[in-house]
Order: C-alpha cells, then structure tokens, then sequence
C-alpha cells in the first residue's frame, strides 16, 4: 500500500510509480470521461461522486450505469459488476503466490489496487514471486508505487469529470464516451476467435433477450455465451489461467 | 460556492448502497483467489469457462446501447452510434491493441459521433 513508509520509502516504489505514469494520461482520460459519463446518463452528481471515489473500476461502473437507472434490483447490479470484473479473478489466481505472505487486509487493499494495466505491469516485472523477505518487501513497495498513481490518477480525474459534467450539454451525447469505452475494451479482451464467438453470442443474446425485466438479458447472454464456448472449445485452447495480458484501464 | 446548484440531480439512498456494494465487488473480485488461507480451486471447466465471461458482459451491455432505441432494434442507417463504434474499432485494429488503444478507440470514436449527432442530428 502506498501509505506504508516501508514501501514509499523503498526504492522499487519509484519504478513502480515511474513505470505506471507513462500509461497514467490515459488513465486519466478515461477517468475524466467515465466521469463525465456518469453524470451525463443521469446519476445525480452525489452518486456520481461516491461511485468515482470508492468503486475504482471503470467498465463494470459504466454497466452498472445502466442497470441502476433502470432500476435494477442491487443483485442484478452487483452481479452484473462481478462479472465485467471476473477477469480479475482470474488475476487473482495468478498473484496468489505474492500475496499470500501479508495479512489478510493488506491482501485486500492491494487486490483492491491492482487494476488491470498494475496486474500486467507487475508480473512482467516479478516473473515469479518473492523467496526471501528483501524481495517480498521489493514487490510490495513496487506494486504500492504502481498502484498508488493509478489509483490517484483514475480518482482524480473521474471527480474532475463529474465536476465538469455540469458544464457540458447533455444534448452533446458526450455519454456515448462511456460506451466506447466499453467497446475498446472489448477489443482488447478479443484475443482469439473463441472471444470473438463469446462475444458476438452474448452481444446477439442480449439484444433478442432486451425485453426480459430486470435487465437479466446480460446474465443470460453471459450464460448462454459461456456454455457455448465451453462446448465449442478445440481442446488445444484448453490452457486455464492464462488470462488477458492486454492494457486496460484501470 | 453555492452546493445546491453544485448537487444536481436526485440522490436515492439505494444507489448510494449499492455503489458502495459495487467498491466491495471490487475488493472481492480482485483480492478472490488470496482471500482464504486455505489452498482451493476452481474446478476445470470453471476456470476456463472464465476467460470468456468478461467479454461476454461487456458485449451483452454494449450491443443494445449500439443498435436499440426505446428497446426495439433501430431500422434507420442514419444512427450515429454505428458509425462512431465502427471507427473506434477501426482505431484499434488499425493500432493493432497497442499503446493507448482504448483511449484512442474512445477519441476516434467520439470524434465521429460529436459531428454526426450535433451536426447533422443523427
């Protein structure tokens, strides 16, 4: 965590935080316009605000969006945001072995922390985890420094954008930000054709399913397009865990 | 600095608790696999039934925002919507994914969405 002296303090924290601010200004782009986003599509600025401060997670804040003006259940939000953020659980299963020496609430602030591109930062850095406690105390005060800017950078910039938001039309469409936001990140997550197929099932599922209440269209679509996979899989593509090491945000 | 006119919009309590159940989505779904000290395991086909459900929700929320309107399917090419996703896709295929592809993805796209929605109204 960035706010322990024993990280900010140790060198690595440095170059976890210079090796973050190279890809920190399109954080904050995208943190400006999921900011403004938020406001645009119609949470009150009070929401808005909350939402850029605590939940540090910009494609499943721009689903939930939708669902919670509809009027979602909180179930179907929350579980709608689980899943936008399932690929982190697969991030999970990769930076166990790290983690694991800490205790248990720092476990959950630095897995709070590590979005996506600190993930991808941070095991290119550390290939395998730490043996000795100099290299665990290495690790940990370069994913504070990592983690830190990120965090600082997507925050700030989506409170700027919520702030912001009240200076531009609505009439503009700038909303529409938001989802071309999700859009390159789906392109980022097509790396190879069975996700394109989970892709174009789900997307076909949940416009033909757009009239089932609850907004439950996504849930199924998830569903129908991961069942589909699973059963079209070519057992060479069998490789569990080797999830997306693509840049995204944040 | 007048706060009333700062706050717009209407606050529902229940929004506020579910975003912040959304920050705890976030811990927990980060943090899932080093929550417990025990030693365990998705089953096999979980865990590669994993890799295609981000992509998954991402597709089943973006689609109907691209080609719905009031929850019917549009039947009118003149939807600047279409062409703002194609030329964000365009960008990042042409970018080949690297660098800053989803903000350039983002820009691209708005920049044919703004001129097409304010300009022309479509």
């Amino acid at each position: 965590m960035f706010f322990q002296a024993r990280n900010y303090r140790h060198p690595a924290f440095k170059r976890g935080f210079l090796d973050m601010l190279s890809v920190a200004p399109g954080i904050a782009a995208w943190g400006l316009m999921t900011g403004v986003a938020m406001v645009k599509s119609g949470m009150s600025t009070a929401e808005a605000l909350l939402m850029a401060l605590i939940v540090f997670a910009g494609s499943s804040q721009l689903a939930a969006i939708p669902l919670l003006l509809a009027g979602a259940p909180m179930w179907v939000v929350l579980a709608t945001a689980f899943c936008v953020n399932l690929r982190f659980v697969v991030f999970s299963a990769h930076m166990r072995p790290y983690m694991m020496h800490l205790p248990l609430w720092q476990r959950l602030v630095n897995g709070y922390l590590t979005g996506d591109l600190t993930y991808v930062l941070f095991v290119k850095h550390f290939p395998s985890p730490a043996s000795t406690p100099a290299q665990q105390a290495e690790q940990m005060a370069y994913l504070a420094g990592n983690g830190g800017i990120n965090w600082l950078s997507w925050t700030s910039f989506s409170v700027l954008g919520v702030v912001l938001a009240n200076f531009i039309p609505a009439t503009w469409g700038l909303g529409f930000a938001g989802i071309l936001a999700l859009v390159g990140m789906l392109c980022s997550l097509a790396s190879n054709r069975m996700r394109w197929i989970s892709a174009g099932a789900a997307a076909v599922v949940g416009v033909a399913a757009y009239g089932l209440p609850l907004k439950l269209n996504i849930l199924l679509a998830i569903a129908v397009a991961v069942a589909l996979c699973l059963k079209l899989e070519p057992p060479a593509l069998v490789t569990p865990l080797s999830g997306p090491a693509k840049k995204e945000t944040p | 600095m007048n706060w009333d006119a700062f706050f717009t919009g209407t606050t529902d309590g229940w929004t506020l608790l579910t975003t912040v159940g959304m920050a705890c989505v976030t811990v927990i779904a980060r943090s899932f696999f080093f929550i417990s000290e025990k030693d365990w395991a998705l089953p096999p086909w979980a865990q590669r039934g994993l890799q295609y459900a981000p992509i998954a929700a991402l597709a089943a929320v973006v689609a109907p925002e691209l080609v719905m309107s009031q929850g019917a399917l549009i039947h009118n090419v003149q939807d600047a919507r279409l062409y703002a996703a194609a030329a964000g896709i365009a960008y990042f295929f042409w970018r080949k994914g690297t660098g800053q592809a989803v903000l350039g993805t983002i820009v691209s796209g708005m920049l044919v969405y703004l001129p097409l929605h304010i300009g022309l109204g479509w």
